[in-house]
């Protein structure tokens, strides 16, 4: 096998422009399939991350006849607070109407314990507000509603009776926050005032959960565990990445077509070169295992090349981040302006594993060819 | 010394499909070759000479008969066998040069010893060696598309030559050379055989080159026409 290495190693050397061209075309696939799927990983942290600390927490306790994806079963999905349960953060929901520049708009509004710690949402700046309603909400409403800091408006709800009523907010405070979720038609205030607005006393619509609940399902709620919750981003990641294996497959399928056809035509071109190894002593099988080590060396070599220019580009990017644009960002997915790639060893050594076993196949089929050549007609050059 | 039997043809035939029919290359030669010979398989084109050398070298395998080489029945081996046969006992020199373009002078020569998993310093001894007594030991680092046709084929030699084989096969060496080159090689050659005893057998037409033979196997139409020794031969 070593000499194979060696043999191998001195007739790419000496193939020069093929050599260099195959060998550039594989390192663009090693680099470009790196890169694409360490923004997918690092987009998949970023995403998970945020949404734990925006949004799940350790988890939801959430009332069995509220469904979060039906708007129907809000008016009916709460009940009261268990007691003496730790580790639970009450989330009252509830429908409202607000008035921005005097156009009406349906929202969610969520009554929350101002001085909850496990989700990152400012809602504790409520605290020290004097005003009356002091409410928070996210970019993406203040955007949508064009509503800024210190602005009043009219807000319409329905208590537990179903009387309208209806007062004056003040935004006392615009988040930032990557999930859409918590953001996008949605008002934030201190739980107190929703008991006090809708007559709900006690009650919630869901529970976020801290390490100290544990997990398991009581009476009425439903637990969803922290892995439950981040399913969906995880399942989409998934589903992304699939979309974009068409983009590897097409990228490797050209690099290693490269490397067949290279193959075909050494193997054609060089039957005189195979000829003389077999007179010379080697076996037929060396000479096919000679010819397979080329192949697959294409994609050794291409990892060194693509490492020189790769590393650098991949240390900028982990360095800068990859810019999203913000049309990206409005498609409801928890997508920060910025994605870190994350390089990680089952990516790296995954992707250079692939490479090379696929390198060392494509190489393989053609070389088998060898093992049939008739040695005298393959000495004097003639093709068969 | 030259009575120990080395290469043993035994009615040999060998023939080839062409365009649907059978072509016989050899029609039922038995000829044997001692040890030490200089001695050419000798014939116009088309005579079968190739063939005969080709089944001797175990390229290839007779159709009928025995071809028994270092007590080794060709048609019997395996293609392993066979190749452990060609790489520690039967060295190749052929028409083209066969040279490898990416090896330096040095490594074309080294080649057949890596083959036989011998160390560096093993080698390159050998090497120089072989490339003393062709005369190129200063050629070591050029590429074969660096030299003439004459120092070509003086690397086939070396080649062929650095692992000391027992028989060494020389399929029309001088075709491809003018006449002073192939002079040259031919006495290269020739000392070689006296001083290490290897075994050469030649396939050719060229007049140069029976001129050094000390036997002379003609071949016509694929039969063994006659076997003559001579005492003459130049030097």
């Amino acid at each position: 096998m070593k000499l194979e290495l060696k043999l191998a190693f001195k007739n790419l050397l000496g193939a020069r422009l093929r050599t260099f061209l195959n060998i550039l075309v594989l390192s663009f696939s090693f680099v470009i399939i790196i890169l694409l799927n360490s923004i997918m990983d690092g987009w998949d942290q970023q995403a998970q991350s945020d949404s734990v600390a925006w949004e799940f927490g350790e988890g939801h306790l959430i009332n069995k006849k509220y469904d979060p994806l039906d708007p129907y079963t809000i008016l009916e999905g709460h009940g009261p607070i268990p007691e003496n349960k730790k580790g639970l953060i009450p989330i009252l929901v509830h429908q409202a109407s607000i008035y921005p520049q005097g156009r009406m708009m349906g929202i969610i509004l969520k009554g929350i314990d101002s001085k909850q710690q496990i989700l990152k949402l400012p809602i504790s700046k409520v605290i020290n507000s004097k005003e009356e309603f002091p409410v928070i909400i996210g970019k993406r409403l203040a955007e949508s509603a064009k509503l800024n800091i210190g602005d009043k408006l009219q807000i319409r709800w329905r208590d537990k009776n179903g009387t309208y009523d209806a007062n004056t907010i003040s935004i006392i405070e615009i988040f930032d926050s990557n999930v859409p979720n918590i953001d996008t038609g949605q008002i934030w205030i201190d739980i107190e005032k929703l008991w006090a607005m809708t007559g709900l006393k006690k009650e919630a619509s869901y529970f976020v959960l801290d390490t100290q609940y544990g997990s398991g399902d009581i009476p009425f709620w439903r637990f969803e565990s922290q892995d439950q919750l981040l399913k969906i981003i995880k399942d989409l990641v998934a589903q992304k990445k699939a979309g974009q294996s068409i983009v590897y497959i097409l990228l490797m399928a050209i690099a290693l077509l490269a490397i067949f056809d290279t193959q075909i035509l050494s193997i054609f071109r060089r039957q005189k070169e195979i000829g003389t190894y077999i007179a010379l002593g080697m076996t037929r099988s060396r000479v096919v295992r000679l010819f397979t080590i080329e192949g697959s060396m294409y994609s050794i070599l291409a990892l060194m090349v693509g490492s020189i220019y790769g590393i650098p580009l991949f240390y900028y990017l982990a360095e800068v981040g990859f810019a999203v644009p913000p049309a990206d960002q409005k498609m409801g997915l928890a997508l920060a302006p910025v994605i870190f790639p994350i390089y990680g060893f089952k990516l790296v050594f995954g992707t250079i594993l692939v490479v090379i076993i696929s390198a060392t196949i494509v190489s393989f089929i053609p070389s088998r060819k060898i093992a049939k050549l008739n040695p005298v007609l393959a000495l004097k050059g003639k093709q068969q | 010394m030259k009575e120990k039997k080395i290469i043993s043809i035994e009615k040999v035939s060998k023939s080839y499909p062409i365009g649907g029919r059978y072509f016989m290359a050899l029609k039922n030669i038995s000829l044997s070759i001692n040890k030490g010979e200089f001695a050419g398989i000798v014939g116009p084109s088309g005579s079968g000479k190739t063939t005969l050398l080709n089944i001797i070298g175990s390229l290839d395998s007779p159709s009928e008969g025995n071809a028994f080489v270092l007590n080794q029945n060709i048609a019997k081996l395996s293609h392993k066998d066979a190749a452990k046969l060609r790489n520690y006992n039967i060295g190749f020199i052929f028409q083209v040069f066969n040279l490898l373009p990416v090896y330096t002078v040095f490594e074309n020569v080294e080649f057949a010893l890596l083959l036989q998993k011998n160390t560096f310093n093993e080698r390159k001894k050998a090497v120089f060696d072989a490339l003393e007594w062709v005369g190129l030991a200063d050629h070591a680092n050029k590429r074969p598309d660096k030299l003439s046709g004459g120092e070509s084929q003086r690397v086939a030699i070396a080649r062929a030559m650095v692992k000391k084989p027992k028989i060494l096969l020389a399929d029309e060496p001088t075709a491809n050379l003018d006449s002073e080159n192939a002079h040259g090689i031919l006495k290269t050659m020739k000392k070689l055989n006296d001083e290490l005893e290897t075994t050469f057998l030649f396939s050719t037409h060229d007049e140069k080159v029976m001129g050094y033979l000390e036997r002379t196997i003609h071949l016509r139409d694929g039969e063994l026409e006659k076997d003559t020794k001579q005492t003459k031969y130049r030097l």
